[in-house]
């Protein structure tokens, strides 16, 4: 099963390039061979049977020669793959006029999936550069798309970044070839413990963490993120924050530093450090922008802190913790980016300055709106605070009192710059000008409501989704 | 001085001509120099085979299609070049000394000192059998970023029709 996440979708997207791109008519299968490449792969994540993952289809397997693992982890990141990417395709049909370049940005889309898909899934850590290398090269794609000066400068913010990324990896990855004579997870591991404190194996996991650092978008390697996010078309904002800085980044670290490096104080207390300064840093800075996008993005690289934050906590806790926030800001985060999109599309506009009591005119977005940065912030009941309270428990526990006091403190400036974005684009009074505004189509509203009910659900439902879901994590902690 | 040490000095060398070079086709000739000498030290490693790979792709292929696209665009004035230069040696003196520093750095942890060094598989497997039965993951993974290569192009060339319009 585990090779059908990558192989259904390669080969719809060169079914579909060589058959379908072409006929216009036909290019519109595109979006629903998508749609349920992502339902399916939520439905096989949520319901993760052992005849499909582990019993069944292993001659497919063994025929293509991949192996892949699963785990819970896994699982969770496929339901947030799937997830943003659905939203991704839906608000993509929303903005996007024009169907040769809707079926190009599905095609794009598709691939970049996969390759989080195969991020998730490999124990070997040259594929999972591969594999990092494919959604890298689709994400620049997805963000040059519109091909304005804007646009284009994002992405090559984002390409060159990501290139000094890449050189920090493959040398780490030489560098542990060295020490374990292979690549895979297991042999690295079973190398960097027999040589702990040799220079080469610090150098080595110091150069991966921080190449894992610029990909994640963490403070002080954040400078690509703000540009890329804002530059990016809107449904690639969506996958970028939502979902592939944490594949491509958040999750590889949490993966690497859990299953292959030393999970010590050492790289812990690194974590907690860069993981804070982040988490001020973005959102200090989120304070003062004017453009709902930038803004938007610095509050990205604040959230993705408390997940750092939450993993340096080095214990069980801290790492379901951090893995609930990840999937929790997946949906938020997500949200807040489609309503920016519907903002934009119909004032023309990111500045916030020039908008005003939207609200009226959009009463869904709105309201979705609320939901989605009342969660952001951890006000209960949402998701949100669940997943903050229990990095702050984490944190504590682990007799860092300091860190877990200035997670509860910066949640205070998360609520100051998100009200001061809902009151200067959604509430008070109507601007002039934005009379004829109306709300999104029912695809992204539908999305919307979705998304909103996931925070509302997980939030009321805390007992049921941790149990089930979130806490089968710690056993990554087992080797 | 040992070969291999002498070669890297040589390969740090071109490459530093190649982001300094005041001409993109002067970067390009700085970059398949690089290559090369890469090729080389990959060939005294031991390993022939990504030896030629560096050679045929890198130095060959990509320095191929780098000059056809050069051969494009619109060359700048000897003015406007030397206005860039400056510009770029005024921004990025900087980065000759870190990577002076980061080399010094790594010469004195005297790597060799680590743990014992594993020998290059390629010389124990058949490249066959490397490629086609060890990491067939990564060959699918290369299909894939070629695939998005090429839509990647798609995108870029219909943006070129239009402006033509």
């Amino acid at each position: 099963m585990p090779s059908l996440m990558i192989l259904i979708p390669l080969f719809g997207v060169i079914i579909l390039n060589l058959l379908f791109a072409g006929n216009v008519r036909m290019r519109r299968w595109a979006f629903l061979f998508a749609l349920a490449v992502f339902v399916l792969q939520i439905v096989v994540a949520v319901f993760h049977h052992p005849f499909l993952w582990k019993n069944s289809l292993d001659r497919i397997d063994s025929f293509f020669g991949v192996s892949f693992f699963v785990d819970h982890l896994s699982f969770i990141m496929f339901i947030c793959i799937g997830m943003v990417s659905i939203t991704s395709l839906f608000v993509a049909r929303y903005t996007m006029a024009e169907e040769s370049g809707r079926f190009k940005f599905t095609n794009l889309l598709i691939l970049a999936s996969l390759g989080m898909s195969g991020i998730i899934m490999v124990k070997d850590i040259f594929s999972l550069y591969v594999f990092m290398e494919i959604t890298a090269v689709s994400s620049f794609l997805l963000i040059a798309y519109p091909k304005s000066l804007e646009s284009l400068e994002g992405s090559f913010k984002y390409l060159i970044l990501s290139a000094v990324a890449t050189v920090l990896m493959l040398s780490s990855i030489g560098l542990l070839l060295l020490v374990s004579g292979s690549t895979s997870f297991s042999a690295i591991a079973a190398g960097i413990g027999a040589s702990r404190n040799s220079s080469l194996v610090i150098l080595a996991v110091g150069l991966f963490i921080c190449g894992l650092f610029i990909k994640g978008g963490l403070v002080p390697f954040h400078g690509w993120l703000p540009d890329a996010y804002m530059a990016a078309p809107a449904p690639a904002s969506i996958l970028l924050a939502g979902i592939v800085t944490k594949a491509a980044g958040i999750y590889t670290l949490i993966r690497i530093v859990t299953s292959l490096f030393p999970y010590d104080q050492a790289v812990n207390s690194i974590l907690m450090f860069i993981g804070t300064i982040s988490i001020f840093v973005g959102a200090i800075a989120a304070i003062g922008q004017d453009n709902f996008k930038r803004m938007l993005a610095y509050s990205s690289i604040s959230q993705i802190g408390y997940i750092i934050l939450g993993l340096g906590a080095g214990t069980g806790l801290g790492i379901a913790g951090a893995v609930f926030h990840l999937f929790n800001h997946s949906v938020f985060k997500s949200l807040l980016f489609v309503n920016s999109a519907v903002v934009e599309k119909e004032t023309g506009t990111c500045n916030m300055n020039k908008m005003g009591g939207i609200s009226q005119r959009m009463p869904v977005t709105g309201t979705t709106s609320v939901i989605a940065f009342l969660s952001t912030c951890g006000i209960p009941p949402l998701s949100g605070f669940w997943s903050k309270l229990i990095i702050v428990i984490a944190l504590w526990q682990a007799g860092q009192y300091t860190y877990a006091a200035l997670a509860v403190i910066a949640s205070v400036i998360t609520l100051a710059y998100f009200l001061s974005m809902q009151r200067r684009v959604f509430f008070g009074k109507l601007k002039v000008g934005l009379e004829n505004i109306k709300d999104a189509d029912k695809g992204v509203i539908g999305v919307s409501i979705i998304l909103a009910a996931i925070i509302a659900g997980v939030g009321v439902f805390f007992p049921f989704v941790y149990t089930t879901l979130i806490s089968p994590v710690k056993e990554i902690l087992i080797r | 001085m040992d070969m291999n040490i002498a070669l890297l000095i040589l390969t740090t060398v071109a490459a530093l001509w190649t982001v300094m070079a005041r001409s993109l086709l002067k970067a390009t000739i700085g970059l398949a120099v690089t290559s090369a000498l890469i090729a080389v030290i990959i060939f005294r490693l031991n390993s022939p085979l990504a030896a030629v790979f560096e050679l045929s792709v890198c130095a060959g292929l990509i320095t191929a299609i780098f000059v056809s696209t050069i051969s494009l665009t619109k060359p700048l004035t000897h003015n406007q070049i030397l206005q860039a230069s400056k510009d770029r040696m005024k921004r990025y003196w900087y980065l000759p000394v870190i990577l002076v520093v980061i080399g010094a750095g790594l010469v004195c942890m005297k790597a060799g000192q680590g743990p014992a060094m594993a020998k290059p598989l390629e010389s124990a497997i058949d490249v066959r059998t490397m490629l086609w039965d060890l990491r067939r993951l990564d060959l699918l993974g290369q299909v894939m970023i070629l695939i998005a290569g090429a839509l990647g192009v798609v995108m870029l060339f219909e943006e070129t029709k239009n402006d033509k319009r």
